[in-house]
C-alpha cells in the first residue's frame, strides 16, 4: 500500500513544498546579504497571515488578491523595522541582531494576541473544498493555485536579482559587503530594502498559506524551521535554491511521512538538515562564502 | 475584573471593605465567630492558566468561566458560613511551562491562598499539584486528562470531570451503541493521534476498548505536534477504506485533518473523535460543512438543562464560545466554593475533607452528584456529541441524549 | 594581588555568604523559587557561555544536553533504581558524551559561525523526533517520578534546599568560568573566538579545544537537566529537546555579557526580574510581555555588550581586564 501511494505523496509534498519555498525565500535573501538569522520571521508570518484574514473578512477580499495589498504592506513594514529598529541598534553584532529579532517576535506574538486574541483564525473560500482530480490524488484547489503563484513569485524574484541594477546592488554586497560600499553602493539602504524584500516573502507566503491552513498568534515558528532548512540544503542566498529546497524537503516530508508514520517521519528533514551541513554546507545552489 | 495581589496577600482597600462588611455580616448573621475583624475575610482562590503563549486561547477561556462563576457566588452572597466572605481570585499564567505554573502556587501560597484551580497542560498540572501538596493546598483540577493527576495518592487534588481513562471507556461503550443501533454498519477503525501523552495514551486505551465493541483497530496513525500538513494521512486513510476515522488531536490538528479529509473527498462512514481538541461551537460556526456530522466524544454540558442553556446565552452575549472550558471552570470553582461552604473554615485540611465528601449537583452537566473517590469524581462521564445543523446535540448515551444520532453520515 | 583584585574577592565572599544567608533571611517560600528559578537559568547560560561566548560558537542546540541528562538520570531511576544523587553523573557523562558526539559531527567538518547554530538547532530536532519515537524513553507519553523527598533523591521539601542545590550549581558553574579565564585553554577558545584561523597558525589545536569546550557544555547542561527533572517530576520530550530552552540559554548571557564570568547569572536576574515585576503590574495576559520583548530590546541596543557593559566603567584598550 505504501509504495502506491508514492506518487500522490510526492505530488502532495511538491505542492507544499512551494510554500514552504516562498517563507524560505525571505530568509535565505536576508541570511544572504544580511548575514543575520531573523528570529523574527515566524512572527512575521503570523503577521501577514492576520493581514490576510482580516482583509478577507472585513472587505472580503479573497487571498490571492490580497496579494497585492499584503505583499507591498510587508515591504514597507520590513524595510521600517529595520531601517529604523534593527540597523540603528544592533551596533553591527550578529548576536545583538539576533536577540533584537528575537525580542520583536515576543512583542508581535503577544500584540497579536492582545489585539486579534488568541483564537485560531480559518476562513472559508467559495472554492475552499474544490479539487482537481488526478486519479490518484485530489488536488486540493486552494493548493494548486498557491502553487503556481508561488512559482511566479519566485520567478519575478529571480528576474528582479538577475536583472535589475537593485538586484545587482544585493548581489554585490551580498558577495563582498566592503568592495560594495567602496564603490559607491549605499550598504544600509541595502540591507534595509533586503529585509523589506525578505518580509514581502513572507506577506505572499500569508495570503498562498491561508487557504490551506489557520492562524493564531503562535503559528508562525512552525514554519521557520522548515524554513531554516530550506535556506541551508538550498544555499544561503539563493533563490532557485529555496525553491529547489523547498520542493525536496516538501516531497521529503511527505515520504518520510509515508514511510516512518508522521511523527517519526518528521527526523527526515533534520537528517538531510545534517548532512547537507555536513558535507555540503553552502547548500545545492549556493556560492562559497 | 481582576484583583491585584500585594506582597501581604490582601490590598488595603479589600481589609477595609472586608472589615465593614464582616461588622455587617455579622450583625445579621446566626453564626457565632468569636473572630469579629475576619468574619468576612475574602477567599483566597488562584486561577493557574496558561494565559500566554500558544495555549491562550483555552487559557482565556478557563479563566473566563472562573471569573463568571466567582462572580455569581459573591453576588449570591459569597460563602455564606464564612459570614458572607467574597471569593477573591488569584491570577496566574503558566506561559506552558510547568515550572513556571508550580512558580505561582508559590507565590499564592505566600499570599495566603486557601485552593487553586487549573492548569489545562497535564504537565503544567503534575508540577503544580505537587508544588501545592505540600502546603495541603486544596487543589481543583479543571482541566487536565491525565489519570497521573489524580493517582498520585495526593489528598489535595480534586478532580470534577474525567480523566481520559474514563473518557475512553465512554468513548468506546458510546461509539458501540450507535453502531449498535444503526445496525453495525461501521467494522473498522483508523485512529490518528498526536504524539504526545494525551494522543499516545488515549489511543493505546482505544486500541483496547474498540475490540470490546466488536471494532477492529485498522492502524493507528501518530502525528507530530505541530503538524503542517495531513494530505497524506488523508491519503492513507483513504487507501485503507476505514469505516470510522477517530482523531486524537488538539484544536489546530485536529481542523487541518478534517478539512483535508473533506478537500481530499475522503469517504467514512463518521468521523468520531475522542477528547477533539478542535471540536466545539467555534468549529461548527466557522466551518459549517467540514464540521456537519462530525462526532465527538468529550466534556460538555446538558443542553436540554434550563441552566446550562441559560448560561450558554449569557457566554454568546459576551461575545465568546461556549466551549467546555468555561463551563468546567465554572463547575471547578463551584466545587471549591462548596468545599468552603460545607467546611465553615479555610482551613486546607477541612476544606480538604469537605471536598472530599462532596455530592455538589453538577447543575448542567448531563450527570448526576458528584462523588470523590480518591479524588476523582467518578459520577462525571463524558458525552458523545454530534454537530447537526449549525448545532451542538447530545446524541449518546440515549437515556440523555438531546438528538439522534446522524449515523452513518449521508453520502456526500 | 592588586587592588581591584582585593575588592574584588571581598565582593565575592559577601557575595557567597549573601546568597547562602538568602532562605534564612528570606521567609518567602516564593521568592525563593523564583530565585532558584534565576539560579537554573544561570547555570545553563553559564553552559551556553563555556561554548558560546567564550569560544565563539553559537549553539541553538544547548537544550540537547539538558535534555539527554534529564533522561539519563530519569531512566535509571525509573528503570533501575539508581538514585539521582548517582544518575546525575550519568547525566553529566551523557552531557559530555552527548557535547563530544555533535561536537565532533559539527568540528570534524569545519562548521562554523551560523552553520554551527543550525547544525545544533538540527540535532535538537532529531533528538526530540528520536524521544518521540522509542519505548525506553517512555515516547511521547514521558517518564514521571515518583515523588520522595530525601537526599538521594535530589528532591526537598523545603524550597530552600532545591535553592541550595541550584546555587551549589552556579558557583561550580562560576568557578569554571572564572579557571577558564586565568588559563591557557581559556585564552585559547578566546584566541579561537576572535580568529580561529589566526589561532590555528599560531599553534592552538582548534579541533581539540572545541572539543573541550562543548564537552564542558554538555557536562553542565546534563547536571541541570537531573536537577530540572527531581524538581518538577516530569520529564517529556517537548520539555527535554524544545528550542526555548536553547535560546532562553543564550539570551540571559548575551543580554547579561556573553564571555564573562559573571554576563549570564546578571542576564539571568535581570531578565527573570523584569518578567516578574511587568506580570505583577500587568494584568492583561500577553501585554506584560510585549513590556518585556520592548525592554529586552531595548537593553540590547543601548548596551551592546551586554548588561555586564553598566559595571565595566573604567575598560582597558586590551583584553586584559579581569572582570571578576
Amino acid at each position: 500500500m505504501n509504495i502506491s501511494m508514492m506518487p500522490a505523496a510526492v505530488i502532495n509534498g511538491l505542492m507544499f513544498g512551494a510554500i514552504y519555498a516562498l517563507v524560505a525565500l525571505g530568509l535565505t535573501l536576508i541570511y544572504g546579504v544580511l548575514h543575520i538569522i531573523n528570529f523574527a520571521h515566524g512572527a512575521m508570518l503570523m503577521l501577514a497571515l492576520y493581514a490576510t484574514f482580516y482583509l478577507f473578512k472585513f472587505a472580503g477580499i479573497d487571498p490571492y488578491v490580497a496579494l497585492i495589498f499584503v505583499v507591498p504592506g510587508s515591504y514597507v513594514f520590513g524595510y521600517s523595522i529595520y531601517r529604523w529598529g534593527i540597523g540603528k541598534l544592533s551596533h553591527g553584532k550578529d548576536q545583538n541582531i539576533l536577540l533584537i529579532t528575537l525580542g520583536l517576535s515576543i512583542v508581535f506574538e503577544n500584540a497579536a494576541q492582545f489585539f486579534f486574541s488568541a483564537d485560531q483564525q480559518t476562513i472559508n473560500l467559495s472554492y475552499s473544498y474544490e479539487s482537481i482530480d488526478l486519479g490518484f490524488v485530489f488536488l486540493s484547489l486552494p493548493k494548486v493555485i498557491s502553487f503556481f503563484a508561488s512559482l511566479v513569485i519566485c520567478l519575478l524574484l529571480w528576474v528582479l536579482m538577475a536583472t535589475t541594477d537593485l538586484g545587482k546592488a544585493i548581489r554585490a554586497v551580498a558577495k563582498e559587503r566592503k568592495g560594495a560600499r567602496l564603490v559607491g553602493i549605499n550598504v544600509e539602504n541595502i540591507f534595509a530594502i533586503t529585509y523589506g524584500i525578505g518580509i514581502a516573502c513572507l506577506g505572499a507566503a500569508g495570503c498562498l498559506l491561508l487557504p490551506s491552513f489557520y492562524v493564531d498568534p503562535f503559528t508562525g515558528n512552525i514554519f521557520v524551521i522548515i524554513a531554516f532548512t530550506i535556506v541551508v540544503l538550498g544555499g544561503m542566498g539563493s533563490i532557485v535554491g529555496a525553491l529547489v529546497g523547498g520542493f525536496i524537503i516538501g516531497v521529503t516530508e511527505s515520504l518520510g511521512g509515508l514511510f516512518l508514520g508522521e511523527s517519526l517521519g518528521q527526523i527526515g528533514i533534520s537528517l538531510i538538515f545534517i548532512l547537507i551541513l555536513v558535507f555540503r554546507p553552502t547548500g545545492l545552489f549556493g556560492a562559497k562564502q | 475584573m481582576s484583583k491585584k495581589v500585594t506582597k501581604s496577600g490582601v490590598s488595603r482597600r479589600k481589609f477595609v471593605a472586608g472589615t465593614a462588611a464582616g461588622a455587617a455580616a455579622l450583625a445579621t448573621s446566626n453564626l457565632g465567630f468569636p473572630h469579629i475583624a475576619r468574619a468576612a475575610d475574602p477567599v483566597k482562590i488562584g486561577l493557574i492558566h496558561p494565559a500566554t503563549g500558544f495555549l491562550a486561547y483555552p487559557g482565556g477561556q478557563l479563566r473566563y468561566g472562573c471569573q463568571m462563576a466567582i462572580n455569581d457566588i459573591n453576588k449570591a452572597g459569597g460563602i455564606k458560613s464564612l459570614g458572607g466572605a467574597m471569593i477573591e481570585a488569584m491570577l496566574g499564567d503558566s506561559q506552558t511551562k510547568p515550572q513556571i505554573g508550580a512558580a505561582e502556587v508559590e507565590k499564592m501560597n505566600e499570599a495566603g491562598v486557601h485552593a487553586i484551580t487549573g492548569c489545562y497542560q497535564s504537565a503544567v498540572g503534575l508540577a503544580a499539584t505537587a508544588a501545592a501538596a505540600k502546603y495541603g493546598i486544596p487543589f481543583s483540577i479543571d482541566v487536565g486528562v491525565s489519570d497521573k493527576l489524580v493517582t498520585r495518592g495526593l489528598t489535595n487534588v480534586f478532580r470534577m470531570a474525567d480523566g481520559y481513562g474514563r473518557i475512553a471507556k465512554d468513548a468506546a461503550a458510546n461509539l458501540g451503541a450507535i453502531n449498535k443501533a444503526a445496525g453495525s454498519p461501521a467494522k473498522t477503525v483508523v485512529i490518528v493521534h498526536e504524539e504526545s501523552e494525551f494522543g499516545s495514551g488515549t489511543a493505546r486505551l482505544m486500541n483496547k476498548l474498540l475490540g470490546e465493541q466488536g471494532l477492529t483497530v485498522a492502524e493507528t496513525i501518530k502525528h507530530a505536534n505541530p503538524t503542517r500538513n495531513f494530505d497524506n494521512v488523508a491519503l492513507r486513510i483513504k487507501a485503507m477504506k476505514a469505516d470510522i476515522v477517530m482523531p486524537i488531536n488538539y484544536p489546530g490538528e485536529y481542523v487541518l485533518l478534517a478539512r483535508t479529509l473533506r478537500q481530499q473527498k475522503v469517504d467514512f462512514l463518521a468521523s468520531y473523535s475522542v477528547l477533539g481538541g478542535g471540536f466545539n461551537f467555534k468549529f461548527v460556526n466557522d466551518l459549517p460543512e467540514v464540521a456537519e456530522n462530525m462526532i465527538d466524544v468529550n466534556h460538555w454540558y446538558d443542553p436540554r438543562s434550563a441552566a446550562g442553556q441559560a448560561l450558554r446565552k449569557r457566554v454568546e452575549a459576551d461575545g465568546k464560545f461556549f466551549t467546555f472550558e468555561v463551563y468546567l471552570a465554572y463547575n471547578s470553582i463551584r466545587f471549591l466554593a462548596d468545599g468552603f461552604e460545607r467546611a465553615g473554615s479555610t482551613d486546607h485540611a477541612k476544606v480538604n475533607a469537605a471536598l472530599a465528601a462532596s455530592t455538589i449537583d453538577p447543575l448542567f452537566m448531563p450527570y448526576g452528584p458528584t462523588k470523590m473517590v480518591n479524588g476523582q469524581n467518578v459520577g462525571s462521564r463524558a458525552v458523545a456529541i454530534q454537530a447537526q445543523k449549525g448545532d451542538v446535540q447530545v446524541i449518546s448515551p440515549a437515556e440523555i441524549a438531546s438528538a439522534k444520532p446522524v449515523f452513518p453520515r449521508p453520502k456526500a | 594581588m592588586n587592588a581591584l583584585q582585593n575588592k574584588t574577592t571581598l565582593l565575592v565572599v559577601a557575595g557567597l555568604v549573601a546568597s547562602a544567608l538568602v532562605p534564612v533571611v528570606i521567609v518567602n517560600k516564593f521568592y525563593i523559587d523564583i530565585l532558584t528559578l534565576i539560579l537554573f537559568s544561570a547555570f545553563l547560560g553559564q553552559s551556553w557561555n563555556i561554548l558560546g561566548g567564550y569560544a565563539g560558537q553559537f549553539s541553538f542546540g544547548g537544550v540537547i544536553f539538558f535534555g539527554t541528562g534529564a533522561y539519563a538520570s530519569s531512566i535509571l531511576l525509573t528503570t533501575f533504581g539508581i538514585p539521582p544523587l548517582i544518575g546525575i553523573f550519568a547525566a553529566i557523562a551523557a552531557g559530555a558524551l552527548t557535547g563530544a558526539f555533535i561536537g565532533f559531527i559539527s568540528f570534524r567538518y569545519g562548521l562554523r559561525g551560523s552553520y554551527f547554530a543550525l547544525i545544533t538547532l538540527a540535532f535538537s530536532e532529531v533528538f526530540r523526533t528520536i524521544a518521540n519515537s522509542v519505548e525506553f524513553t517512555g515516547g511521547g507519553v514521558g517518564i514521571f517520578i515518583k515523588h520522595a523527598p530525601g537526599l538521594a533523591n535530589l528532591q526537598f521539601i523545603h524550597p530552600a534546599g532545591y535553592y541550595y542545590m541550584a546555587l551549589g550549581m552556579v558557583i561550580i558553574s562560576l568557578a569554571i568560568a572564572w579557571w577558564l579565564e586565568r588559563s591557557r585553554f581559556g585564552a585559547q577558545l578566546i584566541a579561537i573566538r576572535e580568529n580561529e584561523d589566526a589561532a590555528e597558525a599560531l599553534g592552538v589545536d582548534a579541533f581539540k579545544c572545541k572539543m573541550y569546550a562543548i564537552m564542558i557544555t554538555g557536562a553542565m547542561g546534563g547536571a541541570a537537566g537531573t536537577f530540572y527533572a527531581q524538581k518538577y517530576l516530569y520529564i517529556d520530550p517537548p520539555i527535554s529537546y524544545s528550542i526555548g530552552t536553547s535560546v532562553e540559554m543564550l539570551l540571559v548571557t548575551i543580554v547579561g555579557g556573553m564571555g564573562t564570568i559573571f554576563g549570564p547569572l546578571i542576564g539571568a536576574f535581570v531578565l527573570h526580574i523584569v518578567n516578574e515585576v511587568a506580570r505583577h503590574f500587568i494584568d492583561t495576559p500577553g501585554l506584560s510581555l510585549i513590556v518585556y520583548g520592548v525592554i529586552l530590546i531595548a537593553i540590547i541596543g543601548y548596551l551592546p555588550n551586554g548588561l555586564i557593559g553598566l559595571f565595566k566603567r573604567r575598560k582597558k584598550p586590551d583584553k586584559e581586564t579581569s572582570d571578576a
